[in-house]
C-alpha cells in the first residue's frame, strides 16, 4: 500500500492531461471527422436523383482509402511521397506559430521554392549529380526563402499583418509561376507551356518506383528544426518572442530580427517542400503545376501542435489520406475534396474538443478548458 | 492645353508617371461600371470584417462564408428553376427562383458565421484558427459537392441583370460616368452604397453602433453597465456573416451566373485589407475597396484598351501576367504603407472572459 503524494498525483495528472492532448484528443477528433465525413457521403448520395442509395459507401470509401495509401508496398511510398511536402509544409508553419507568426503563405513559398529548383536545376541539369542535386535544392531553398522574407521584413518594419500579406503573396506567386513558364523558362515551340526537365539534378529513387531523395531530406529536416528550436540559443528566442514579444525586447532580445528570420527559414522550409517535388517527382514545369500544401500544412502543424517531433505523425496522417484519395475516387466515387472536409473537420474537433467534452459531459481526463493550441496572442488582422 | 500636356508626357521617367495619370483618367470613366461591379464583393466583405472587429472579433473567415453562399445560391437556384421558373417580366431579371436562391445563400451565410461565432466567442479558440478551419472547411464541402452534381451537367437558374439608366443621365457630361458607376447596376451591387451609407450612420450615431463600439475597445467595461457582450458579439458577427453572404451571392448570381471552386479567388482576404485600409469605418472600407477594384479592371482594360506612345512601349514590354497579380501587389503596398497608421479596435480578437461571480 503505497500513498502518492500530493505533488506525485500532480505530476500524474499532468502527465494524464498531457497525453491526452498529445495523443487521447487527436485520435478522438479524427475518428469524429471521419464519422462526419460518412454522414456527408450519405447525404450527398440522397442528394443525387437515380442513384441506388448505399448505406456501406462510407465504409467503401474510407477502405478504398486505406488501401490506396497503406495496401501494399507501391502504396506506402506513394504515402511517404504525398508526406514529403505536408512534413516540410507543416514544420514552415509550425516554427512561424512557434514565433507568434501566423504563415498562411507556405503555398506561395512552396510554389517559389519550386520555381527555383526547376530554374536552377535546368541550368545545372548538365553537371554531375553529386553538385546538380544540392545547387538546385539550394536555389528552390533560397527562393522559397526570399518569399518568406517579404512578409516578415514588412510585418518587422510597418506591422503589415502576416496573415494578409502571406495570402497576397500566394496569389503573386501563382502569377509569377505563370509568367516563368510561359516566357523565360519555356521550352521554345511546345505546344503547351512547359520547362525543360532539370536533368542529373533530379532526386534518385531510394526505394519502390518513385520514392525519391526528398523523404530522407524532410526527415533530416524534422531533427534540425527540433535541434534549433530546443538546442539552440536562436531556437530560445524564437520561442520567447512567441510567448511575450515585449519579454523578450526586455531580454535584449531583438524581436523584429526575429521575426524575418522566422519567416525566411519558414519560407526556406516551404521551398525545400517545392523543389522536392519538382526534383523529386515532376523534373519539369508546367503551367497547371499548382498545390494544396499550403492549407493542408496549416492541418499539419494545428495536429501537431506545432511540435516539429510531432509534425511527422501529422504529416503522415495527411499524407496518407491525399495518396489514398486517387482510389477513394476510382472504386467509390468519392471526390477527393473529402479529404480536405475531413481536415478541416478534424481540426475542428481539435479546437472545440474540450468544450465539446463539457457539454456532452463525456468523462475524460480535464483539459485546458478550450485553449487553442499554442499560436499567437496577439491577432490584429 | 495639349502642348503643356505633350511636354509633360516628354519629360523622361516623370513623363511616365504623367502618361500612367492621363491614361487613368481618360480611361475610367468608360469602365465605372465594372470598377463598381469588381468592387461589391471586396466592399460587402469588408463591412461584414467592419461590423465582426468592430465588436471585437476577428474574421478571416469571409472567403470561405463567400464560398459557401456562392455556391449555395447558384446551387439552389439550378435546383428550384424547373419549379419556380426562370423566366422574368419582372426589373433586374428577378424571379421567384433566384429570390429563394438568394434567401438560402444567406442563410447559409448565417450558419457558417455562427459556427465562427461559436468557435471565436464561446470556445474561444484562436479566431484565425477558426477561420482557417472555415475556410478549408467551406472549399472542400463547396469543391466536394461540385464534382458530386458535375455528371448531371447542372446549368443555371440565371442571375440578376444590370438596370440600364435612362441614357440622358448618363450623357451627363461630367457627371454621367459617375451615374452610370452607381445605376448601371444589379440589385446586389445596387445595394452597396446604400449599405455602406447605413451602418457607417449605424455604427457612429445609433445605440448599437456606441454599443459595438464599446464592446470592441474595452469589453468590461460595457458589461459593468449591463451590456451582454456576448450576445452583441454573437449578433455582429451573424450579420456580418450575411454582409459576406452577400458577396458571395453577388459573384454566382448578380457578376456571373455559374459556380466555380474556389471563385472567391482571395476577394475575402482583399476585404480585409481594405477594412484595415479603411481603417474600420463603412465609407473607408468601400472607398478602399473601389480603390483595389480600380487595379482589378484596370488590368482588363489594359488588355484591349492599351495606353499609346511611350507608356504603351514600357506597358507592352510587361509580362500579361503583371496585371493579374496588380491588385493583390497593390493590397501589399498600400498595408504595409498604411498599417501603422491604422490602429485596430482595442480588443479586436481577444476571446471575452466573464468575471466570475464571488471570484
Amino acid at each position: 500500500m503505497t500513498r502518492e503524494s500530493p505533488s506525485a498525483r500532480g505530476a500524474l495528472a499532468r502527465i494524464a492531461r498531457e497525453a491526452w492532448l498529445v495523443g487521447g484528443l487527436p485520435v478522438l477528433s479524427i475518428v469524429a471527422a471521419l464519422v462526419v465525413g460518412s454522414v456527408i457521403i450519405l447525404a450527398s448520395e440522397l442528394l443525387l436523383p437515380n442513384h441506388a442509395f448505399d448505406l456501406l459507401l462510407p465504409i467503401k470509401a474510407y477502405l478504398a482509402l486505406l488501401d490506396g495509401s497503406l495496401g501494399k508496398e507501391s502504396a506506402i511510398v506513394n504515402t511517404l511521397v504525398s508526406t514529403t511536402p505536408l512534413l516540410l509544409g507543416g514544420l514552415a508553419v509550425a516554427i512561424g506559430f512557434k514565433a507568434g507568426l501566423f504563415n498562411i503563405g507556405a503555398e506561395g513559398q512552396f510554389l517559389m521554392g519550386a520555381l527555383g529548383a526547376v530554374a536552377v536545376g535546368v541550368a545545372v541539369s548538365g553537371a554531375p549529380p553529386v553538385v546538380a542535386i544540392p545547387v538546385a535544392l539550394g536555389g528552390g531553398m533560397l527562393a522559397g526563402a526570399a518569399w518568406g522574407f517579404i512578409p516578415g521584413f514588412l510585418k518587422a518594419i510597418s506591422g503589415a499583418h502576416e496573415v494578409v500579406t502571406t495570402i497576397m503573396l500566394n496569389y503573386v506567386a501563382r502569377q509569377v509561376l505563370a509568367w516563368a513558364v510561359t516566357g523565360p523558362l519555356a521550352v521554345p515551340q511546345s505546344p503547351s507551356p512547359v520547362t525543360y526537365a532539370v536533368g542529373n539534378a533530379a532526386y534518385p529513387i531510394l526505394v519502390g518506383r518513385n520514392g525519391h531523395l526528398g523523404i530522407l531530406v524532410a526527415a533530416a529536416a524534422v531533427f534540425v528544426i527540433w535541434w534549433l528550436l530546443y538546442r539552440t540559443t536562436l531556437g530560445f528566442e524564437i520561442r520567447t518572442v512567441g510567448a511575450s514579444s515585449d519579454a523578450a525586447r526586455y531580454a535584449g532580445m531583438r524581436p523584429r530580427l526575429l521575426i524575418i528570420l522566422t519567416m525566411s527559414l519558414a519560407g526556406l522550409l516551404a521551398g525545400t517542400a517545392g523543389a522536392g517535388v519538382i526534383l523529386g517527382i515532376n523534373h519539369q514545369m508546367n503551367s497547371t503545376f499548382d498545390t494544396t500544401v499550403g492549407f493542408d500544412s496549416i492541418a499539419v502543424a494545428l495536429l501537431a501542435r506545432s511540435n516539429p517531433l510531432g509534425v511527422p505523425f501529422a504529416a503522415l496522417l495527411f499524407g496518407a489520406m491525399r495518396a489514398g484519395s486517387g482510389l477513394m475516387q476510382i472504386r467509390a466515387g468519392i471526390p477527393v475534396e473529402l479529404i480536405d472536409v475531413i481536415q478541416a473537420m478534424i481540426l475542428l474537433f481539435l479546437v472545440a474538443g474540450p468544450v465539446l467534452q463539457r457539454a456532452f459531459r463525456l468523462r475524460g481526463v480535464r483539459s485546458d478548458l478550450g485553449a487553442p493550441p499554442p499560436v499567437p496572442s496577439e491577432a490584429t488582422v | 492645353m495639349d502642348s503643356l500636356i505633350h511636354t509633360l508626357y516628354g519629360i523622361p521617367v516623370l513623363g511616365l508617371l504623367f502618361q500612367l495619370v492621363g491614361y487613368i483618367i481618360a480611361v475610367i470613366p468608360p469602365i465605372a461600371p465594372l470598377i463598381m461591379r469588381a468592387g461589391t464583393p471586396l466592399a460587402l466583405g469588408a463591412l461584414c470584417g467592419v461590423m465582426c472587429e468592430r465588436s471585437g472579433v476577428v474574421n478571416i473567415a469571409i472567403e470561405g462564408t463567400m464560398l459557401a453562399s456562392a455556391f449555395t445560391g447558384w446551387v439552389v437556384g439550378v435546383a428550384l428553376g424547373p419549379y419556380l421558373g426562370t423566366s422574368s417580366s419582372l426589373p433586374f431579371g428577378i424571379t421567384p427562383t433566384l429570390l429563394v436562391a438568394l434567401a438560402a445563400a444567406l442563410l447559409v451565410a448565417l450558419l457558417v458565421s455562427a459556427v465562427h461565432a461559436w468557435l471565436s466567442i464561446t470556445v474561444k479558440a484562436d479566431q484565425i484558427i477558426s477561420g482557417t478551419i472555415i475556410n478549408i472547411a467551406a472549399f472542400g464541402v463547396t469543391g466536394y459537392l461540385n464534382t458530386i452534381i458535375a455528371p448531371l451537367s447542372p446549368t443555371t437558374a440565371g442571375n440578376f441583370h444590370a438596370f440600364v439608366p435612362p441614357k440622358a443621365l448618363t450623357d451627363l457630361p461630367g457627371i454621367g460616368w459617375i451615374v452610370a458607376m452607381f445605376l448601371n447596376q444589379g440589385p446586389i451591387a445596387m445595394s452597396v452604397i446604400v449599405l455602406v451609407v447605413v451602418l457607417q450612420v449605424l455604427l457612429f450615431r445609433s445605440r448599437w453602433g456606441l454599443r459595438t463600439r464599446a464592446v470592441g475597445e474595452h469589453p468590461r467595461a460595457v458589461e459593468t453597465a449591463g451590456i451582454d457582450v456576448i450576445r452583441l458579439r454573437y449578433r455582429n458577427v451573424m450579420a456580418g456573416g450575411m454582409l459576406a453572404g452577400l458577396a458571395g451571392a453577388f459573384l454566382s448570381m448578380e457578376a456571373t451566373n455559374q459556380f466555380q471552386a474556389g471563385m472567391s479567388g482571395g476577394r475575402g482576404f482583399i476585404a480585409l485589407a481594405a477594412m484595415i485600409v479603411g481603417r474600420w469605418t463603412p465609407i473607408g472600407a468601400f472607398g478602399a475597396a473601389l480603390l483595389f477594384s480600380t487595379f482589378l479592371a484596370l488590368g482588363q482594360v489594359i488588355g484591349f484598351n492599351p495606353p499609346s506612345g511611350s507608356l504603351g512601349e514600357v506597358v507592352a514590354k510587361l509580362p500579361p501576367q503583371t496585371w493579374d497579380a496588380l491588385p493583390y501587389l497593390v493590397t501589399i503596398i498600400i498595408l504595409a504603407g498604411i498599417v501603422g497608421r491604422s490602429i485596430p479596435p482595442a480588443a479586436d480578437g481577444q476571446p471575452y472572459e466573464r468575471e466570475q461571480a464571488g471570484g
